[in-house]
């Protein structure tokens, strides 16, 4: 019983790390249609600003909210830029091109990413400075990190952050109509293109926020470290339902609780399987996922 | 050009028009293949050589996966794990039981080099069937699926075969299978790649082509048309899964060892690249795509660390600047039409 | 015009063939050139550049000091991607593009043994520093190695685990799709039963990995006496640090794969006290040792990891052949390689016995604070 209620925390803390970077995946999904694969390489450069800026302000030697503070959003804001950026440079001109045209792109900046990444960080893995000091608590001989409370934390924040952006506020309202029908809403007078830039710098934002606190609570960083989350924040993000905030949360913890499990109870190498073997049982039988909406075809 | 062209026409009339010439045309291809397969092997320097081998290899799976996601408008990132089966399949069978099959063979009178040519046939056919039959599997749910969707699966799918392959001990598991017998040569390659030609590019021009492209165009009006888009979509799978297979037997049994590093999703990646790059549904675009991307990266070799650097962006600047390739959709074999400007818009509906 | 563009194309295309046989590589200077492969881009980048690093300055060293017999080495570097097929063309580059006399080549068992095949064929010597599989030597007699066999680094942990530690249930974490950690732990676990102990269970994970509480939570239920992970630092550092926060009180074992400065800096202290083997410690009093570790800090910053050494190694192994050797032919290096007895390496003495192998102490190192102290040394078997 102890070992199931530290599998099943394990699987929560591990699932909330994957809810933090499907959060990003599903907004740009929901507004464009289409797969940014490049969201996991994103998710790798925020761990790394954020690595550069704890050393340039030395945050890993002294601990202070401030630091912390300060690191977490320049990599944010640095991550938001280069959302736009990739935005502007290699999705726009392609926004009447088919969608298959867009995901080969996609693919394409992921890897010049990881690439470049490995060229310019270096391709050993560096040790993520810890400026928010880790400590544990045993209730019961269920081992909880501070680490992880701080990332159930965040992310559960950020997830309320962000509904109440999309629901309640007017730019937030703009989205929606965007995902909706982007023609109609480019009719009504809503600047398109600037609402999809909007949409990337926020989705890139929380992309670094997932960096810097899987940084934090496993602190390893290399340049490929976003490849394998990434593919699978979006199997989170089309468990819960694409375009669904509520929906990516759940989703990656599901996927995460399942990950775990699976491998503490029937075999560990069945964990990368499990993850694709989820999205083809939802996508056969339910590809709304599981608080998505249908839709119709429309010809 | 037009009296070349029309020689090439009367050939291909000749070749085709009956069983005789077709047979001829066999035996004269063969025999083409066999007198440079001599002929190459002795002349060119081994890395040269190699090359070649490695750009047969590519082409064999750059058409295949053409048919897939150029005619039939499917996306399938999961090439290399068609390639995988293939590979360890035809491996496993000469290396387990081709001693014992030469052994039959020699006893019936077939000893030596038509021996290793009846296994090595065989090993091959094995590897493509059961790449097909997992390909049927990966066709089905591809029947609900689009787009971004049926990549990703695919994509899943290409890691489920390497999970797989890494738990089963008689394949090697992660220390790799060592050993296979060299039984490919450039007659082998050279012939599948030709093979892989002829079927796709006589598919595509049949009324199946039709029925191919329409499920690529608008699968809705496909189906409102009384197209099995189902049946057809499955058939790329089957078929381009075959080919796959084959082109990993061929690759097993050039390397004479497989190790699952060698299909990640990069290698499937790859193989999209030159079907993008050679234009989706361009039979000839992909093979001057395939020789084209496995040239360029020795000829890169210079400047080695920013060779991937160079491909991504090689790769974005393609699709904002020409997104339907070389050769946009270009008609097999009409080399006149294949500049053709016709751009392949399709909108979501 | 509009039939030109495919015609010019395949133009283009027959001049980049022609291009890439015509490559010719004259020299005046009467350098000797050596290939070496390695993944210096890819998943597996940080254990080539590494072993690249330590292979440069043994070529320093030697062309410092004067080369062979008068004439400078140059090392000629190709990059394998980590792909087995990459390591296997480039291979065949270095020898028939650019005419090398012998071959460093690759850390990864699998590259190794994709490359061997060619090297033999030709007939250039292959020494690799780091591949592990005893099948990689067994390709042929031009194939060589500098590191230890899994097998026997098997077998010394599970002797270590079993007599010294006094451990009697063992459970394994591997990283499943790495060849040398699932070598390492089918000979540990052959040799640990063997001596009477119980492997409690057996666990995997995936390199790149983050999380490995899943299997850490598994593990802890079974209350093993030690946790035999035979890995690389990139992915110890973190499972050091998870079990620590689970509270694991299985005591940690490694092998030659934990060997880098990273290890203890990702770890942060979560493997004090836990042992691993090795080739030799970094904090060895030996001035060889000495000497090369701090020129390795000067240039680059940072201590050698266990493949930048092996890379240093592995090419003074070549370098010292290939004086002693009566010719630059593949044949006659072959023979001095396989003759090196007792070579002075940082690794320790390395003798090459009759299956190509090296023979060579090992050590087991226990972590204690920010340095390794050497504990116990084994004589080759």
């Amino acid at each position: 019983m102890q070992e199931f209620a530290q599998q099943l925390l394990n699987g929560l803390s591990w699932g909330s790390i994957y809810a933090l970077i499907a959060l990003g995946y599903t907004m740009v999904y929901g507004v464009l249609r289409f797969i940014n694969f490049a969201h996991g390489d994103v998710y790798m450069v925020g761990a790394f600003l954020a690595y550069y800026i704890a050393h340039a302000v030395g945050a890993g030697s002294h601990p202070s909210v401030a630091a912390a503070a300060l690191v977490l959003l320049g990599s944010m804001v640095g991550c938001a830029i280069l959302g736009v950026i990739i935005e502007r440079a290699a999705y726009r001109p392609l926004r009447r091109q088919p969608r298959l045209t867009v995901l080969i792109t996609a693919i394409g900046v992921s890897l010049l990413l990881e690439n470049a990444g490995q060229l310019v960080f270096g391709a050993d893995p560096k040790f993520f400075p810890q400026f928010i000091p880790g400590r544990n608590l045993s209730v019961g001989g269920v081992v909880v990190t501070s680490h992880q409370i701080v990332i159930l934390g965040v992310s559960l924040l950020l997830m309320a952050g962000l509904h109440t952006f999309v629901m309640k506020t007017k730019t937030g309202m703009a989205l929606r109509a965007v995902s909706f029908h982007r023609e109609a809403a480019s009719l009504m007078g809503i600047p398109t293109d600037r609402i999809i830039s909007i949409t990337f710098a926020v989705g890139s934002a929380l992309a670094a926020a997932a960096g810097v606190l899987v940084g934090l609570s496993n602190p390893k960083i290399d340049p490929l470290m976003g490849l394998l989350p990434g593919l699978k924040a979006f199997v989170a993000a089309v468990l819960g339902g694409i375009g669904n905030i509520p929906g990516a949360m759940i989703g990656g913890l599901i996927l995460g609780v399942a990950e775990v499990l699976v491998s503490g109870y029937i075999s560990s190498t069945l964990r990368d399987a499990i993850a694709f073997g989820i999205l083809i049982v939802i996508l056969l039988t339910r590809p709304t996922g599981l608080l998505g909406r249908g839709q119709v075809e429309k010809v | 050009m037009s009296g070349a062209r029309r020689a090439w026409m009367a050939v291909e009339r000749f070749a085709t028009a009956s069983l005789v010439g077709r047979l001829a045309a066999l035996a004269v291809t063969i025999a083409v293949l066999v007198v440079l397969d001599r002929a190459l092997s002795r002349l060119l320097n081994p890395y040269v050589f190699r090359i070649l081998m490695l750009c047969g290899i590519n082409i064999v799976l750059a058409v295949s996966l053409n048919l897939i996601n150029g005619f039939t408008g499917q996306f399938s990132i999961g090439h290399a794990g068609f390639m995988a089966i293939g590979g360890y399949a035809a491996a496993a069978m000469t290396t387990y039981w081709g001693p014992a099959a030469l052994k039959a063979f020699a006893a019936v009178g077939l000893a030596g080099g038509i021996g290793t040519s009846m296994l090595f046939v065989l090993a091959l056919l094995f590897g493509g069937l059961l790449a097909a039959a997992a390909g049927l599997l990966v066709g089905i749910p591809s029947l609900r699926l689009r787009g971004d969707y049926l990549a990703i699966v695919t994509l899943g799918f290409g890691e489920i075969i390497r999970v797989v392959i890494l738990n089963l001990d008689f394949l090697g598991g992660a220390r790799g299978f060592p050993g296979i017998p060299r039984y490919t040569n450039f007659f082998w390659v050279a012939f599948s790649g030709v093979v892989v030609v002829l079927v796709v590019r006589n598919l595509v021009s049949s009324a199946y082509g039709l029925a191919f492209r329409m499920v690529r165009d608008d699968e809705t009006a496909a189906a409102a048309m009384g197209v099995d888009t189902t049946r057809f979509k499955v058939m790329a799978f089957v078929i381009g899964a075959f080919f796959a297979g084959i082109a990993g037997a061929l690759f097993g049994h050039y390397l004479i060892y497989l190790h699952t590093n060698s299909f990640t999703f990069m290698k499937s990646f790859e193989i999209v690249i030159m079907v993008v790059l050679g234009g989706m549904g361009s039979i000839i675009g992909s093979v001057i795509a395939a020789i084209l991307l496995t040239i360029l990266p020795e000829l890169l070799r210079s400047v080695q660390q920013y060779r991937m650097v160079f491909y991504s962006a090689l790769l974005i600047v393609l699709m904002l600047t020409r997104p339907q390739g070389l050769f946009g959709s270009g008609t097999p074999f009409g080399l006149g039409r294949l500049w053709s400007k016709r751009r392949e818009v399709r909108r979501a509906a | 015009m509009r039939s030109r563009f495919p015609r010019l194309l395949a133009l283009a295309a027959f001049w980049l063939l022609a291009a890439v046989g015509c490559q010719k590589t004259q020299d005046a200077v009467p350098v000797i050139k050596v290939g070496e492969f390695g993944s210096l881009t890819g998943s597996t980048a940080t254990f080539g550049i590494s072993t690249q690093r330590g292979i440069d300055m043994a070529v320093e060293d030697l062309n410092a000091a004067g080369g062979i017999r008068g004439r400078k080495v140059q090392m000629i570097v190709e990059d394998d991607q980590g792909k087995p097929e990459e390591a296997a063309t480039v291979a065949q580059k270095l020898i028939n593009q650019n005419g090398v006399v012998a071959m460093l080549g690759e850390v990864a068992s699998s590259r190794s043994l994709a490359a061997a095949p060619i090297c033999q064929g030709a007939g250039i010597p292959m020494i690799t520093p780091a591949s592990t599989n005893p099948k990689v030597t067994e390709v042929g007699d031009y194939i060589f190695r500098v590191c230890f066999i899994d097998p026997d680094q098997g077998r010394v942990v599970a002797q270590f685990a079993f007599n010294t530690v006094g451990a009697r249930t063992a459970a394994i974490l591997t990283d499943v799709k790495n060849d040398y950690s699932v070598g390492l732990a089918s000979f540990f676990e052959e040799r640990f039963v063997q001596l009477g102990g119980t492997i409690a269970t057996k666990e995997s994970y995936t390199e790149g990995d983050i999380d490995f509480k899943a299997q850490l939570t598994a593990i802890r239920a079974k209350k093993p006496d030690v946790l035999f992970i035979p890995g690389y630092y990139t992915e110890v550092g973190l499972i050091g640090r998870q079990a620590q926060e689970l509270g694991l009180t299985a005591k940690l074992l490694g092998c030659d794969g934990w060997d880098s400065p990273k290890l203890l800096e990702i770890a942060q202290g979560s493997l004090e006290g836990f042992y691993f083997t090795n080739h030799y410690s970094v904090s060895d009093p030996n001035p060889a040792v000495r000497q090369f570790v701090e020129r390795y800090r000067e240039l680059y910053g940072e201590t050698p990891d266990a493949m930048a050494v092996l890379g240093y190694d592995a090419a003074n192994v070549l370098f010292d052949a290939m004086k002693r050797a009566p010719s630059l032919q593949g044949a006659a290096i072959r023979d001095a390689i396989a003759q090196t007895k007792d070579f002075p390496g940082v690794t320790g003495t390395i003798t090459i016995n009759e299956r190509r192998d090296a023979e060579k102490p090992m050590v087991v190192l226990q972590v204690r604070g920010d340095s390794l102290v050497v504990v116990e040394k084994i004589a080759p078997a």
